[in-house]
């Protein structure tokens, strides 16, 4: 707590329960201006229930979530699916985020590279286009923090180095802080400053080198990737019958 | 010389269509055609309490379909069971619950037929002032929901977050659509009142490039398929809010097929 005055988020002991399941059990962690705080952990793990508590529209059972006075979120929420019979364009989807303007919409999209689609249906964006819309949207009227649930979830390698680029640009620039959900540590590794491993308590935490190589994170995310191959194999033994049929099809190496 | 029961058709008609539009861009871009229906249903009910108390009367027909509106919100925080699932409990339960009603006043014999397709013809100028009333208090209502609703059409939880009072504004939706259906009872019935709400909205979808235009042109529509199926009703002898409806289809059937041509 040594750099109180740009603390944007603090979670002091934080616990969640639903009936007598425990999804969130004893988190304490904060995000400061210019820095980057990356939640990452497997499906199930409460990342969103404590995205939500973070944002402050989830109560929690016990605990204290500290926000400072009048910071402004901007919130990205993951894949945004907008039906073909609301006529809307990208520009009027910006302008629905509330206390906006045209100039600030302009202005946004400016920052993401997309003013040429301004006019364009909102529902003609690819995948990578619509990350960085929604992005945008999050960026409008300067927020003091960023809260971005999976931002690069299903986006080519070329798309998300450049969402991440802009995220990282926009937090130097503007000395905002972020909170980024990632169940993927490989892909968040360069652009974030500080790691939390959450699997319904916090694992570990640190930078991400020293995540990657603690044991408890590679228990819980399976064996240090080395390569495709291994990765693959880990879905093999695992429980997702999906991934399972999938690979098993690919690979023609089946267990049963 | 038109007569007056025409003209009063035609203003009370044009001021139902002229709100049913814009609320129902809405349920068609939700995706909640059903609820239309749903509360359609109930005002069946209302109408059958509104007579075991003496009365038609138009407090306790929205006061109805209203807590039909407000059960289904309360039902909807139990995730396991979809909005549509829902609807139909209770669409299928408030019909029920007016048949019952009804069919337990012995004093009272009306011929339901008159509330499940309506009769714009018999509308009064009495009828006309409560109509408007209604439409001019949802309209300015609409107005002030009005970016706030859309944004939580777009994305509810993005909306949330944002700081949009998601379940105030989603009452106050539901409540026009409640009060939209009392009163167009008289005009087009508890059958054909979704059609006024859904069919222009799809009409208007095809000739939009923005939501304000498309409720814009959805009012406009629903005006012209009043006044078209008014005057075919007379020309040819037919029943009038059916012939509303189908003047509705064709407008959408020519948007789509005449216009889908041009581009």
């Amino acid at each position: 707590m040594s750099n109180t005055s740009g603390q944007l988020l603090r979670l002091e002991n934080v616990f969640k329960k639903y009936k007598k399941n425990i999804v969130l059990d004893n988190i304490s962690f904060s995000v400061n201006r210019g820095e980057t705080v990356t939640l990452i952990g497997p499906n199930g793990a409460g990342k969103s229930t404590l995205m939500e508590i973070a944002l402050g529209i989830l109560d929690v059972s016990s605990g204290v979530v500290h926000r400072a006075k009048k910071i402004s979120i901007g919130y990205m929420p993951q894949k945004v699916m907008i039906d073909e019979v609301l006529p809307l364009s990208v520009s009027d989807f910006l302008y629905l985020r509330p206390n906006t303007n045209y100039d600030d919409v302009a202005a946004a999209l400016k920052v993401v590279n997309l003013s040429h689609l301004a006019g364009q249906p909102v529902q003609s964006a690819s995948g990578g286009e619509m990350q960085r819309i929604l992005l945008a949207r999050a960026l409008i009227g300067q927020p003091d923090l960023l809260v971005l649930d999976e931002p690069v979830q299903g986006i080519d390698i070329m798309g998300q180095q450049e969402i991440y680029g802009l995220i990282a640009k926009t937090r130097d620039e503007t000395g905002c802080g972020v909170l980024m959900i990632s169940h993927d540590l490989h892909l968040v590794m360069a652009s974030t400053s500080k790691v939390l491993c959450l699997n319904r308590h916090i694992c570990c935490s640190g930078s991400p080198e020293f995540v990657k190589n603690d044991p408890e994170y590679q228990a819980m995310m399976g064996r240090p990737m080395e390569g495709i191959a291994i990765y693959n194999h880990q879905h093999d033994e695992g429980h997702d019958h999906k991934h399972h049929s999938h690979s098993a099809s690919e690979s023609d190496n089946r267990h049963d | 010389m038109i007569d007056t029961f025409i003209i009063n058709a035609l203003i009370g008609g044009a001021l139902v269509a002229a709100i049913a539009g814009p609320l129902g861009c809405f349920m068609v871009w939700r995706k909640m055609a059903y609820f239309g229906d749903t509360i359609a249903h109930s005002a069946l009910m209302g109408v059958a309490l509104g007579i075991a108390f003496d009365s038609e009367n138009l407090i306790i027909m929205i006061a109805t379909c209203s807590s039909v509106a407000l059960m289904l919100l309360f039902l909807q925080r139990d995730k396991r069971f979809s909005s549509d699932t829902l609807l139909g409990i209770l669409a299928h339960s408030s019909l029920s619950i007016g048949m019952i009603v009804i069919s337990m006043m012995d004093h009272f014999r009306t011929d339901m037929m008159y509330y499940l397709v309506g009769d714009i013809l018999a509308i009064s100028t009495a009828d006309i002032y409560t109509i408007t009333v209604v439409v001019v208090l949802s309209a300015i209502s609409l107005f002030f929901i009005w970016r706030p609703l859309l944004s939580l059409t777009v994305h509810e939880g993005l909306a949330q977050i944002e700081g949009v009072r998601v379940n105030l504004i989603k009452i106050v939706y539901m409540l026009l659509i409640a009060s939209l259906v009392a009163v167009a009872l008289k005009v087009i019935g508890v059958l054909l009142i979704t059609a006024l709400m859904i069919i222009p909205a799809a009409a208007a979808r095809t000739v939009s490039n923005t939501p304000l235009q498309m409720i814009i042109f959805a009012s406009i529509c629903g005006i012209l398929s009043v006044v078209g199926g008014i005057f075919s009703s007379s020309q040819w002898d037919v029943p009038t809010g059916p012939a509303i409806v189908l003047s509705a289809t064709v407008l959408f059937l020519c948007g789509r097929f005449l216009l889908r041509a041009k581009s």
